[in-house]
Protein backbone atom coordinates (compact mmCIF):
# COMPACT_ATOMS: atom_id res chain seq x y z
CA UNK A 1 0.00 0.00 0.00
CA UNK A 2 1.32 3.37 -0.81
CA UNK A 3 2.18 5.77 2.63
CA UNK A 4 -0.58 6.50 4.57
CA UNK A 5 0.79 7.32 7.22
CA UNK A 6 -1.00 10.55 7.66
CA UNK A 7 -4.57 9.37 7.33
CA UNK A 8 -6.27 8.41 10.67
CA UNK A 9 -6.26 4.28 11.52
CA UNK A 10 -9.70 3.07 13.74
CA UNK A 11 -8.22 0.20 14.11
CA UNK A 12 -4.32 -1.59 13.62
CA UNK A 13 -4.28 -5.03 14.00
CA UNK A 14 -0.57 -6.98 14.01
CA UNK A 15 -0.39 -11.21 13.83
CA UNK A 16 -3.83 -11.60 14.62
CA UNK A 17 -4.19 -15.33 15.14
CA UNK A 18 -7.72 -17.24 16.70
CA UNK A 19 -8.47 -20.26 17.32
CA UNK A 20 -11.98 -22.32 17.61
CA UNK A 21 -10.43 -25.05 20.35
CA UNK A 22 -7.42 -26.20 18.11
CA UNK A 23 -9.06 -24.95 14.78
CA UNK A 24 -6.84 -22.11 14.07
CA UNK A 25 -9.55 -19.68 12.22
CA UNK A 26 -7.49 -17.04 11.59
CA UNK A 27 -3.43 -16.78 11.03
CA UNK A 28 -1.06 -13.86 12.12
CA UNK A 29 -3.38 -11.32 9.81
CA UNK A 30 -2.17 -8.11 9.71
CA UNK A 31 -4.46 -4.98 8.61
CA UNK A 32 -5.22 -1.21 9.30
CA UNK A 33 -8.73 0.13 8.84
CA UNK A 34 -8.78 3.89 7.85
CA UNK A 35 -11.17 6.49 9.70
CA UNK A 36 -14.32 7.49 7.30
CA UNK A 37 -13.96 4.82 4.79
CA UNK A 38 -15.37 1.92 3.86
CA UNK A 39 -12.96 -1.17 3.88
CA UNK A 40 -14.50 -4.39 2.79
CA UNK A 41 -13.03 -7.96 3.52
CA UNK A 42 -13.79 -11.05 0.44
CA UNK A 43 -12.85 -14.48 -0.19
CA UNK A 44 -14.46 -17.59 -0.49
CA UNK A 45 -16.49 -18.71 2.33
CA UNK A 46 -15.54 -20.19 5.19
CA UNK A 47 -12.45 -17.99 4.88
CA UNK A 48 -12.86 -16.09 8.42
CA UNK A 49 -14.29 -12.43 7.35
CA UNK A 50 -16.53 -12.90 9.38
CA UNK A 51 -14.67 -14.31 12.21
CA UNK A 52 -12.50 -11.53 11.85
CA UNK A 53 -15.00 -8.84 11.74
CA UNK A 54 -16.66 -10.59 14.90
CA UNK A 55 -12.71 -9.56 16.86
CA UNK A 56 -13.43 -5.91 16.38
CA UNK A 57 -16.30 -5.79 18.80
CA UNK A 58 -15.50 -8.59 20.56
CA UNK A 59 -18.61 -10.50 19.56
CA UNK A 60 -16.36 -13.60 19.61
CA UNK A 61 -16.49 -13.17 23.52
CA UNK A 62 -19.51 -15.08 23.10
CA UNK A 63 -18.02 -18.12 21.81
CA UNK A 64 -17.04 -20.49 24.29
CA UNK A 65 -13.57 -22.22 23.36
CA UNK A 66 -12.42 -19.10 21.18
CA UNK A 67 -8.57 -18.09 21.70
CA UNK A 68 -7.51 -14.89 20.15
CA UNK A 69 -3.56 -13.78 20.56
CA UNK A 70 -2.29 -10.84 19.00
CA UNK A 71 -2.42 -6.95 18.74
CA UNK A 72 -5.79 -5.90 18.15
CA UNK A 73 -6.01 -1.76 19.08
CA UNK A 74 -8.81 0.47 18.65
CA UNK A 75 -7.82 4.28 18.81
CA UNK A 76 -4.40 2.94 19.75
CA UNK A 77 -5.85 1.07 22.80
CA UNK A 78 -5.49 -3.21 22.84
CA UNK A 79 -8.85 -3.85 22.86
CA UNK A 80 -7.99 -7.20 24.41
CA UNK A 81 -6.39 -5.93 27.79
CA UNK A 82 -8.01 -7.73 30.46
CA UNK A 83 -9.23 -4.03 32.14
CA UNK A 84 -10.62 -2.85 28.89
CA UNK A 85 -13.95 -1.53 28.89
CA UNK A 86 -16.18 -4.21 26.43
CA UNK A 87 -19.06 -2.44 26.75
CA UNK A 88 -18.04 1.20 25.85
CA UNK A 89 -16.32 -0.93 22.69
CA UNK A 90 -19.72 -2.00 21.80
CA UNK A 91 -20.86 1.74 21.69
CA UNK A 92 -18.33 3.03 19.63
CA UNK A 93 -18.15 -0.41 17.25
CA UNK A 94 -21.33 -1.19 16.37
CA UNK A 95 -22.82 -3.82 13.96
CA UNK A 96 -24.90 -5.34 11.74
CA UNK A 97 -25.75 -9.01 10.85
CA UNK A 98 -26.32 -10.48 8.01
CA UNK A 99 -30.29 -11.82 8.78
CA UNK A 100 -31.88 -8.62 10.07
CA UNK A 101 -32.40 -9.08 13.55
CA UNK A 102 -35.03 -6.10 14.76
CA UNK A 103 -36.47 -6.86 18.31
CA UNK A 104 -39.58 -8.13 18.65
CA UNK A 105 -40.95 -4.85 19.53
CA UNK A 106 -42.01 -1.53 18.07
CA UNK A 107 -39.82 0.38 15.62
CA UNK A 108 -39.72 3.15 18.05
CA UNK A 109 -38.45 0.69 21.25
CA UNK A 110 -36.09 -0.81 18.46
CA UNK A 111 -34.05 2.52 18.15
CA UNK A 112 -34.20 3.76 21.24
CA UNK A 113 -33.25 0.68 22.66
CA UNK A 114 -29.21 1.06 22.65
CA UNK A 115 -29.75 5.19 23.65
CA UNK A 116 -31.75 4.12 27.10
CA UNK A 117 -29.42 0.84 27.87
CA UNK A 118 -26.59 3.41 27.98
CA UNK A 119 -28.77 5.69 30.19
CA UNK A 120 -30.77 8.37 27.99
CA UNK A 121 -34.00 9.00 29.64
CA UNK A 122 -35.66 11.90 28.41
CA UNK A 123 -38.30 11.34 25.90
CA UNK A 124 -37.82 14.69 23.85
CA UNK A 125 -33.67 13.68 23.12
CA UNK A 126 -35.09 9.89 21.85
CA UNK A 127 -37.70 10.86 19.91
CA UNK A 128 -35.07 13.14 18.86
CA UNK A 129 -32.70 10.13 18.18
CA UNK A 130 -35.50 8.23 16.40
CA UNK A 131 -36.02 10.92 13.83
CA UNK A 132 -32.45 11.50 13.24
CA UNK A 133 -31.59 8.08 12.47
CA UNK A 134 -34.76 6.68 10.45
CA UNK A 135 -33.77 9.91 8.36
CA UNK A 136 -30.06 8.70 7.37
CA UNK A 137 -31.04 5.32 6.71
CA UNK A 138 -33.93 6.79 4.35
CA UNK A 139 -36.81 4.65 6.31
CA UNK A 140 -38.28 7.70 8.01
CA UNK A 141 -40.74 8.80 5.19
CA UNK A 142 -42.05 5.21 5.25
CA UNK A 143 -42.24 4.48 9.01
CA UNK A 144 -43.10 7.97 10.84
CA UNK A 145 -46.74 7.13 10.75
CA UNK A 146 -46.03 3.77 12.11
CA UNK A 147 -43.37 4.22 14.80
CA UNK A 148 -45.50 2.13 17.79
CA UNK A 149 -46.08 -0.92 15.38
CA UNK A 150 -44.07 -3.53 15.77
CA UNK A 151 -40.86 -3.99 13.39
CA UNK A 152 -41.30 -7.75 12.57
CA UNK A 153 -44.01 -6.25 10.34
CA UNK A 154 -41.76 -4.28 8.06
CA UNK A 155 -40.26 -6.30 5.12
CA UNK A 156 -36.46 -7.64 4.99
CA UNK A 157 -34.92 -4.71 3.03
CA UNK A 158 -36.69 -2.16 5.93
CA UNK A 159 -36.05 -4.21 8.50
CA UNK A 160 -32.40 -4.22 7.69
CA UNK A 161 -32.56 -0.51 7.28
CA UNK A 162 -33.95 -0.23 10.83
CA UNK A 163 -30.82 -2.31 11.90
CA UNK A 164 -28.43 0.47 11.12
CA UNK A 165 -30.65 2.98 12.60
CA UNK A 166 -30.83 0.88 16.01
CA UNK A 167 -27.13 1.02 15.32
CA UNK A 168 -26.53 4.16 14.70
CA UNK A 169 -28.73 5.59 17.81
CA UNK A 170 -25.62 4.83 20.24
CA UNK A 171 -23.94 7.52 17.67
CA UNK A 172 -21.04 4.57 17.28
CA UNK A 173 -17.85 5.39 15.43
CA UNK A 174 -17.23 2.45 13.71
CA UNK A 175 -19.63 0.10 11.84
CA UNK A 176 -19.43 -3.72 11.06
CA UNK A 177 -21.41 -4.92 8.89
CA UNK A 178 -21.70 -8.91 8.20
CA UNK A 179 -22.85 -9.30 4.75
CA UNK A 180 -25.71 -7.25 5.11
CA UNK A 181 -27.39 -7.75 1.83
CA UNK A 182 -27.22 -11.29 1.19
CA UNK A 183 -30.80 -11.99 2.59
CA UNK A 184 -32.19 -8.84 0.61
CA UNK A 185 -33.73 -8.86 -2.74
CA UNK A 186 -31.66 -6.66 -5.36
CA UNK A 187 -34.10 -3.64 -5.02
CA UNK A 188 -33.23 -2.88 -1.25
CA UNK A 189 -29.49 -4.43 -1.61
CA UNK A 190 -29.27 -1.28 -3.79
CA UNK A 191 -31.01 1.31 -1.57
CA UNK A 192 -28.66 -0.46 1.08
CA UNK A 193 -25.67 0.19 -0.95
CA UNK A 194 -26.79 3.76 -1.68
CA UNK A 195 -26.73 4.66 1.81
CA UNK A 196 -23.14 3.06 2.81
CA UNK A 197 -21.45 6.37 0.51
CA UNK A 198 -23.24 8.35 2.98
CA UNK A 199 -22.75 6.56 5.97
CA UNK A 200 -18.97 6.95 5.46
CA UNK A 201 -18.80 10.09 5.58
CA UNK A 202 -19.99 10.26 9.51
CA UNK A 203 -18.29 6.69 10.11
CA UNK A 204 -15.84 4.49 9.46
CA UNK A 205 -17.30 1.41 7.66
CA UNK A 206 -16.36 -2.07 7.08
CA UNK A 207 -18.06 -4.52 5.28
CA UNK A 208 -17.81 -8.27 5.00
CA UNK A 209 -19.15 -9.16 1.35
CA UNK A 210 -19.61 -12.54 -0.91
CA UNK A 211 -20.55 -10.22 -3.86
CA UNK A 212 -17.38 -9.15 -5.05
CA UNK A 213 -19.65 -6.48 -7.37
CA UNK A 214 -20.71 -4.91 -4.66
CA UNK A 215 -16.89 -4.64 -2.64
CA UNK A 216 -15.69 -3.13 -6.24
CA UNK A 217 -18.72 -0.48 -6.14
CA UNK A 218 -18.88 0.57 -2.54
CA UNK A 219 -15.15 0.28 -0.70
CA UNK A 220 -12.67 2.83 -0.56
CA UNK A 221 -9.88 -0.44 0.58
CA UNK A 222 -10.63 -4.04 0.25
CA UNK A 223 -8.36 -6.70 1.93
CA UNK A 224 -8.81 -10.74 0.94
CA UNK A 225 -8.99 -13.37 2.88
CA UNK A 226 -8.02 -16.85 1.97
CA UNK A 227 -8.05 -19.59 4.95
CA UNK A 228 -7.77 -17.49 7.70
CA UNK A 229 -4.95 -15.83 6.17
CA UNK A 230 -5.36 -11.94 4.78
CA UNK A 231 -3.00 -12.69 1.18
CA UNK A 232 -3.73 -9.12 -0.08
CA UNK A 233 -4.67 -5.42 1.53
CA UNK A 234 -5.33 -2.36 -0.83
CA UNK A 235 -6.49 0.34 -2.23
CA UNK A 236 -9.95 -1.35 -3.93
CA UNK A 237 -9.35 0.43 -7.11
CA UNK A 238 -6.13 -0.66 -7.60
CA UNK A 239 -6.87 -4.54 -6.05
CA UNK A 240 -9.46 -5.00 -8.87
CA UNK A 241 -7.25 -3.63 -11.38
CA UNK A 242 -3.96 -4.80 -10.97
CA UNK A 243 -4.18 -7.46 -7.97
CA UNK A 244 -0.41 -8.13 -6.38
CA UNK A 245 -1.06 -11.85 -5.37
CA UNK A 246 -2.23 -14.41 -8.43
CA UNK A 247 -4.69 -15.72 -5.87
CA UNK A 248 -6.04 -12.42 -5.33
CA UNK A 249 -6.25 -12.72 -9.63
CA UNK A 250 -7.86 -15.83 -9.31
CA UNK A 251 -10.41 -14.76 -7.03
CA UNK A 252 -11.72 -11.34 -8.77
CA UNK A 253 -11.89 -12.95 -11.73
CA UNK A 254 -13.75 -15.52 -10.56
CA UNK A 255 -11.80 -18.82 -10.59
CA UNK A 256 -12.64 -19.94 -7.86
CA UNK A 257 -15.06 -19.23 -4.63
CA UNK B 1 -56.90 -57.72 4.12
CA UNK B 2 -55.34 -55.32 1.77
CA UNK B 3 -53.87 -52.07 2.19
CA UNK B 4 -56.61 -49.71 2.77
CA UNK B 5 -58.91 -52.16 5.12
CA UNK B 6 -55.79 -52.52 6.72
CA UNK B 7 -54.88 -48.61 6.92
CA UNK B 8 -59.16 -48.79 7.91
CA UNK B 9 -58.85 -51.09 10.98
CA UNK B 10 -55.53 -49.15 12.30
CA UNK B 11 -57.33 -46.12 12.30
CA UNK B 12 -60.48 -47.85 13.63
CA UNK B 13 -57.88 -48.97 16.50
CA UNK B 14 -56.41 -45.77 17.39
CA UNK B 15 -59.99 -43.89 17.64
CA UNK B 16 -61.16 -46.40 20.23
CA UNK B 17 -58.14 -45.75 22.38
CA UNK B 18 -58.27 -42.38 22.15
CA UNK B 19 -62.11 -42.55 22.77
CA UNK B 20 -61.40 -44.64 25.60
CA UNK B 21 -58.68 -41.92 27.64
CA UNK B 22 -61.34 -39.65 26.49
CA UNK B 23 -64.18 -41.19 27.73
CA UNK B 24 -62.35 -42.21 31.57
CA UNK B 25 -61.60 -38.58 31.53
CA UNK B 26 -64.72 -36.98 31.21
CA UNK B 27 -66.47 -40.12 33.28
CA UNK B 28 -64.15 -38.94 36.35
CA UNK B 29 -64.82 -35.04 36.10
CA UNK B 30 -68.56 -35.78 35.24
CA UNK B 31 -69.02 -38.59 37.88
CA UNK B 32 -67.37 -35.64 40.82
CA UNK B 33 -69.56 -32.81 39.19
CA UNK B 34 -72.90 -34.45 38.92
CA UNK B 35 -72.36 -35.42 42.50
CA UNK B 36 -71.04 -32.49 43.27
CA UNK B 37 -72.20 -29.52 41.72
CA UNK B 38 -75.35 -29.59 43.76
CA UNK B 39 -73.46 -28.95 46.85
CA UNK B 40 -71.35 -26.11 45.56
CA UNK B 41 -74.39 -23.16 47.11
CA UNK B 42 -73.43 -19.28 48.04
CA UNK B 43 -73.26 -20.51 51.53
CA UNK B 44 -70.79 -23.37 50.88
CA UNK B 45 -68.42 -20.79 49.38
CA UNK B 46 -69.14 -18.18 52.09
CA UNK B 47 -69.52 -20.08 55.41
CA UNK B 48 -67.31 -21.66 57.54
CA UNK B 49 -67.90 -25.13 58.69
CA UNK B 50 -69.56 -26.19 61.94
CA UNK B 51 -70.01 -29.42 63.13
CA UNK B 52 -66.53 -30.72 61.95
CA UNK B 53 -67.80 -30.08 58.29
CA UNK B 54 -70.70 -31.79 58.57
CA UNK B 55 -72.47 -28.41 57.64
CA UNK B 56 -71.94 -25.28 57.20
CA UNK B 57 -69.05 -23.55 54.25
CA UNK B 58 -65.79 -24.27 53.40
CA UNK B 59 -64.41 -20.47 53.37
CA UNK B 60 -61.84 -20.89 55.97
CA UNK B 61 -60.71 -23.69 53.86
CA UNK B 62 -60.66 -21.58 50.29
CA UNK B 63 -58.49 -18.99 51.94
CA UNK B 64 -56.29 -21.33 53.38
CA UNK B 65 -56.13 -22.91 50.08
CA UNK B 66 -55.19 -19.20 48.38
CA UNK B 67 -52.56 -18.48 51.29
CA UNK B 68 -50.45 -21.52 50.82
CA UNK B 69 -50.47 -21.22 47.13
CA UNK B 70 -49.86 -17.53 46.97
CA UNK B 71 -46.71 -17.82 49.57
CA UNK B 72 -45.45 -20.91 47.32
CA UNK B 73 -45.83 -18.82 44.31
CA UNK B 74 -43.95 -15.82 45.84
CA UNK B 75 -40.86 -17.80 46.86
CA UNK B 76 -40.93 -20.10 44.16
CA UNK B 77 -41.19 -17.85 41.23
CA UNK B 78 -38.13 -15.58 41.81
CA UNK B 79 -36.11 -18.67 43.12
CA UNK B 80 -37.00 -20.91 39.99
CA UNK B 81 -36.36 -18.05 36.99
CA UNK B 82 -33.21 -16.75 38.76
CA UNK B 83 -31.91 -20.74 38.67
CA UNK B 84 -33.55 -21.40 35.04
CA UNK B 85 -31.57 -17.90 34.33
CA UNK B 86 -28.05 -18.61 35.61
CA UNK B 87 -28.67 -22.52 33.66
CA UNK B 88 -29.74 -20.91 30.59
CA UNK B 89 -27.63 -17.39 29.99
CA UNK B 90 -25.32 -18.47 32.00
CA UNK B 91 -23.66 -21.45 33.22
CA UNK B 92 -20.81 -23.15 31.12
CA UNK B 93 -21.59 -26.67 30.30
CA UNK B 94 -19.16 -27.67 33.64
CA UNK B 95 -19.48 -30.53 35.85
CA UNK B 96 -20.75 -28.51 38.68
CA UNK B 97 -23.97 -27.77 36.74
CA UNK B 98 -25.16 -31.08 35.07
CA UNK B 99 -24.83 -32.31 38.67
CA UNK B 100 -27.01 -29.50 39.34
CA UNK B 101 -29.50 -29.97 36.65
CA UNK B 102 -29.52 -33.65 37.39
CA UNK B 103 -30.53 -33.23 41.22
CA UNK B 104 -33.39 -30.33 40.09
CA UNK B 105 -34.85 -33.54 37.40
CA UNK B 106 -34.52 -36.09 40.70
CA UNK B 107 -36.40 -33.63 42.87
CA UNK B 108 -39.62 -33.45 39.83
CA UNK B 109 -39.66 -37.22 40.61
CA UNK B 110 -39.81 -37.28 43.87
CA UNK B 111 -43.14 -38.57 45.71
CA UNK B 112 -45.31 -35.80 47.07
CA UNK B 113 -45.43 -37.78 50.60
CA UNK B 114 -42.04 -37.12 50.72
CA UNK B 115 -41.70 -33.95 50.56
CA UNK B 116 -44.34 -33.87 52.96
CA UNK B 117 -41.86 -35.59 55.53
CA UNK B 118 -39.59 -33.46 54.40
CA UNK B 119 -41.67 -30.29 54.98
CA UNK B 120 -42.75 -31.77 58.61
CA UNK B 121 -38.74 -32.37 59.67
CA UNK B 122 -37.08 -29.00 58.50
CA UNK B 123 -39.81 -26.37 58.54
CA UNK B 124 -42.16 -27.90 61.35
CA UNK B 125 -39.65 -28.73 63.61
CA UNK B 126 -36.32 -27.74 63.03
CA UNK B 127 -36.92 -24.39 62.01
CA UNK B 128 -39.52 -24.06 64.68
CA UNK B 129 -42.04 -23.21 62.08
CA UNK B 130 -44.99 -24.90 63.64
CA UNK B 131 -47.77 -26.43 61.58
CA UNK B 132 -48.21 -23.29 59.27
CA UNK B 133 -48.92 -21.19 56.30
CA UNK B 134 -45.71 -20.54 55.88
CA UNK B 135 -44.46 -24.67 56.35
CA UNK B 136 -46.76 -25.75 53.94
CA UNK B 137 -45.96 -22.82 51.17
CA UNK B 138 -42.62 -23.54 51.63
CA UNK B 139 -42.83 -27.36 51.38
CA UNK B 140 -44.89 -26.56 48.15
CA UNK B 141 -42.50 -24.19 46.86
CA UNK B 142 -39.42 -27.09 46.59
CA UNK B 143 -41.79 -29.10 45.17
CA UNK B 144 -43.44 -26.67 42.25
CA UNK B 145 -39.59 -25.69 42.34
CA UNK B 146 -38.43 -28.36 39.31
CA UNK B 147 -41.76 -27.50 37.18
CA UNK B 148 -40.87 -23.49 37.22
CA UNK B 149 -37.28 -24.22 36.07
CA UNK B 150 -37.90 -26.28 33.56
CA UNK B 151 -40.80 -24.21 31.99
CA UNK B 152 -38.50 -21.34 31.81
CA UNK B 153 -35.84 -22.96 30.93
CA UNK B 154 -37.56 -24.30 27.67
CA UNK B 155 -39.57 -20.69 27.03
CA UNK B 156 -35.37 -18.87 26.81
CA UNK B 157 -34.34 -21.69 24.65
CA UNK B 158 -37.24 -20.34 22.46
CA UNK B 159 -35.48 -17.08 21.84
CA UNK B 160 -33.28 -16.35 19.11
CA UNK B 161 -29.68 -15.78 19.82
CA UNK B 162 -29.97 -13.53 17.22
CA UNK B 163 -31.71 -11.37 19.79
CA UNK B 164 -29.20 -11.60 22.24
CA UNK B 165 -26.54 -11.06 19.71
CA UNK B 166 -28.16 -7.86 18.47
CA UNK B 167 -28.69 -6.61 22.03
CA UNK B 168 -25.23 -7.16 22.84
CA UNK B 169 -23.63 -5.64 19.72
CA UNK B 170 -25.57 -2.43 21.06
CA UNK B 171 -23.28 -2.52 23.89
CA UNK B 172 -25.32 -3.85 26.31
CA UNK B 173 -24.68 -5.79 29.49
CA UNK B 174 -25.64 -8.89 29.55
CA UNK B 175 -27.73 -8.44 32.65
CA UNK B 176 -29.73 -5.91 30.37
CA UNK B 177 -30.06 -8.07 27.21
CA UNK B 178 -31.90 -10.81 29.92
CA UNK B 179 -34.01 -8.38 31.50
CA UNK B 180 -35.03 -5.60 28.54
CA UNK B 181 -35.05 -8.67 25.70
CA UNK B 182 -34.80 -12.11 26.61
CA UNK B 183 -37.54 -12.23 29.51
CA UNK B 184 -39.57 -10.64 27.72
CA UNK B 185 -39.48 -12.30 24.44
CA UNK B 186 -40.75 -15.22 26.38
CA UNK B 187 -42.83 -14.03 29.31
CA UNK B 188 -46.17 -16.02 27.92
CA UNK B 189 -43.92 -19.39 28.57
CA UNK B 190 -42.83 -18.57 31.82
CA UNK B 191 -46.57 -17.24 33.29
CA UNK B 192 -47.59 -20.57 31.91
CA UNK B 193 -45.12 -22.65 33.80
CA UNK B 194 -46.12 -20.31 36.67
CA UNK B 195 -49.75 -21.45 36.05
CA UNK B 196 -49.23 -24.95 35.86
CA UNK B 197 -46.91 -24.85 39.37
CA UNK B 198 -49.84 -23.35 40.89
CA UNK B 199 -51.79 -26.22 39.57
CA UNK B 200 -49.85 -28.31 41.08
CA UNK B 201 -49.84 -26.92 44.25
CA UNK B 202 -53.30 -25.73 44.86
CA UNK B 203 -54.08 -29.87 44.54
CA UNK B 204 -51.33 -31.23 46.68
CA UNK B 205 -52.65 -33.47 49.63
CA UNK B 206 -49.61 -35.31 50.83
CA UNK B 207 -47.46 -32.22 51.03
CA UNK B 208 -49.70 -30.02 52.74
CA UNK B 209 -50.60 -32.97 55.34
CA UNK B 210 -48.19 -32.90 57.67
CA UNK B 211 -46.66 -29.30 57.39
CA UNK B 212 -50.05 -27.06 57.94
CA UNK B 213 -52.18 -28.70 60.59
CA UNK B 214 -55.69 -29.49 59.53
CA UNK B 215 -57.32 -26.42 61.25
CA UNK B 216 -61.09 -25.48 59.73
CA UNK B 217 -60.69 -21.77 61.67
CA UNK B 218 -59.87 -19.24 59.32
CA UNK B 219 -55.79 -18.45 59.39
CA UNK B 220 -54.77 -14.97 60.20
CA UNK B 221 -51.08 -15.49 59.84
CA UNK B 222 -48.82 -17.22 57.79
CA UNK B 223 -47.68 -19.21 61.59
CA UNK B 224 -51.21 -20.02 61.67
CA UNK B 225 -52.45 -23.41 61.00
CA UNK B 226 -55.00 -24.09 57.75
CA UNK B 227 -56.58 -26.45 55.65
CA UNK B 228 -56.49 -26.69 51.98
CA UNK B 229 -58.88 -28.07 49.94
CA UNK B 230 -57.75 -30.81 48.79
CA UNK B 231 -56.39 -31.69 52.52
CA UNK B 232 -59.87 -30.88 53.79
CA UNK B 233 -61.17 -33.14 50.72
CA UNK B 234 -59.16 -36.23 51.90
CA UNK B 235 -60.19 -35.54 55.81
CA UNK B 236 -63.73 -35.57 55.44
CA UNK B 237 -63.86 -38.32 52.94
CA UNK B 238 -61.92 -40.71 55.16
CA UNK B 239 -64.07 -39.70 58.29
CA UNK B 240 -66.96 -40.40 56.52
CA UNK B 241 -68.12 -36.92 57.43
CA UNK B 242 -70.70 -36.06 55.34
CA UNK B 243 -71.03 -37.38 51.61
CA UNK B 244 -72.41 -34.18 50.79
CA UNK B 245 -69.75 -31.84 51.31
CA UNK B 246 -67.12 -34.15 50.26
CA UNK B 247 -67.84 -34.12 46.24
CA UNK B 248 -69.13 -30.42 46.61
CA UNK B 249 -65.23 -29.58 48.14
CA UNK B 250 -64.27 -32.31 45.00
CA UNK B 251 -65.96 -30.30 42.94
CA UNK B 252 -64.97 -27.22 43.15
CA UNK B 253 -61.47 -28.43 43.37
CA UNK B 254 -61.98 -30.09 40.05
CA UNK B 255 -63.48 -26.43 38.13
CA UNK B 256 -60.49 -24.57 39.74
CA UNK B 257 -57.96 -27.54 38.33
CA UNK B 258 -60.15 -26.56 35.00
CA UNK B 259 -59.70 -22.87 35.03
CA UNK B 260 -56.46 -22.94 35.59
CA UNK B 261 -55.70 -25.40 32.76
CA UNK B 262 -57.60 -23.48 30.46
CA UNK B 263 -56.00 -19.92 31.28
CA UNK B 264 -52.46 -22.09 30.64
CA UNK B 265 -53.27 -23.32 27.51
CA UNK B 266 -55.36 -19.42 26.72
CA UNK B 267 -51.92 -18.10 27.20
CA UNK B 268 -49.88 -20.44 25.09
CA UNK B 269 -52.10 -20.55 22.07
CA UNK B 270 -51.65 -16.71 21.85
CA UNK B 271 -47.86 -17.03 22.51
CA UNK B 272 -47.77 -19.43 19.39
CA UNK B 273 -50.10 -16.95 17.41
CA UNK B 274 -47.79 -14.03 18.38
CA UNK B 275 -44.41 -15.31 17.47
Amino acid sequence: MENRENEEKKFEIKGLDLYYGKFQALEKVDMDVYANKITALIGPSGCGKSTFLRTLNRMNDLIPGVTIEGDIRFDDEDIYDKDYDVINLRKKVGMVFQKPNPFPKSIYDNIVYGPKVHGEKNKETLDHIVERTLKEVALWEEVKDRLNKSALGLSGGQQQRLCIARCLAVEPEVILMDEPTSALDPVATSKIEGLLGELALKYTIVIVTHNMQQAGRVSDNTAFFLSGKVLEVDNTAQMFSNPKNPKTEDYITGRFG
Amino acid sequence: MNKKTKNAVFYGIIGLLSALALISLIMIVGFILIKGLPGITPEFLTQSPSKMGKEGGILPIIIGTLYVTLVALVIATPIGVAAAIYFNEYSRDTRGVRMIRFFTEVLAGIPSIIFGLFGFAFFVVFLGLGWSVLSGGLTLTIMILPTLIRATEESLKTVPMSYREGSLSLGATKWQTIIKVTLPCCKSGVLTGLILGMGRAIGETAAVMLTIGGSMRMAESLLDPTRTMALHLYMIASEGVSEEKTYATAALLIIIVLIINTIANQISRSMIKLS
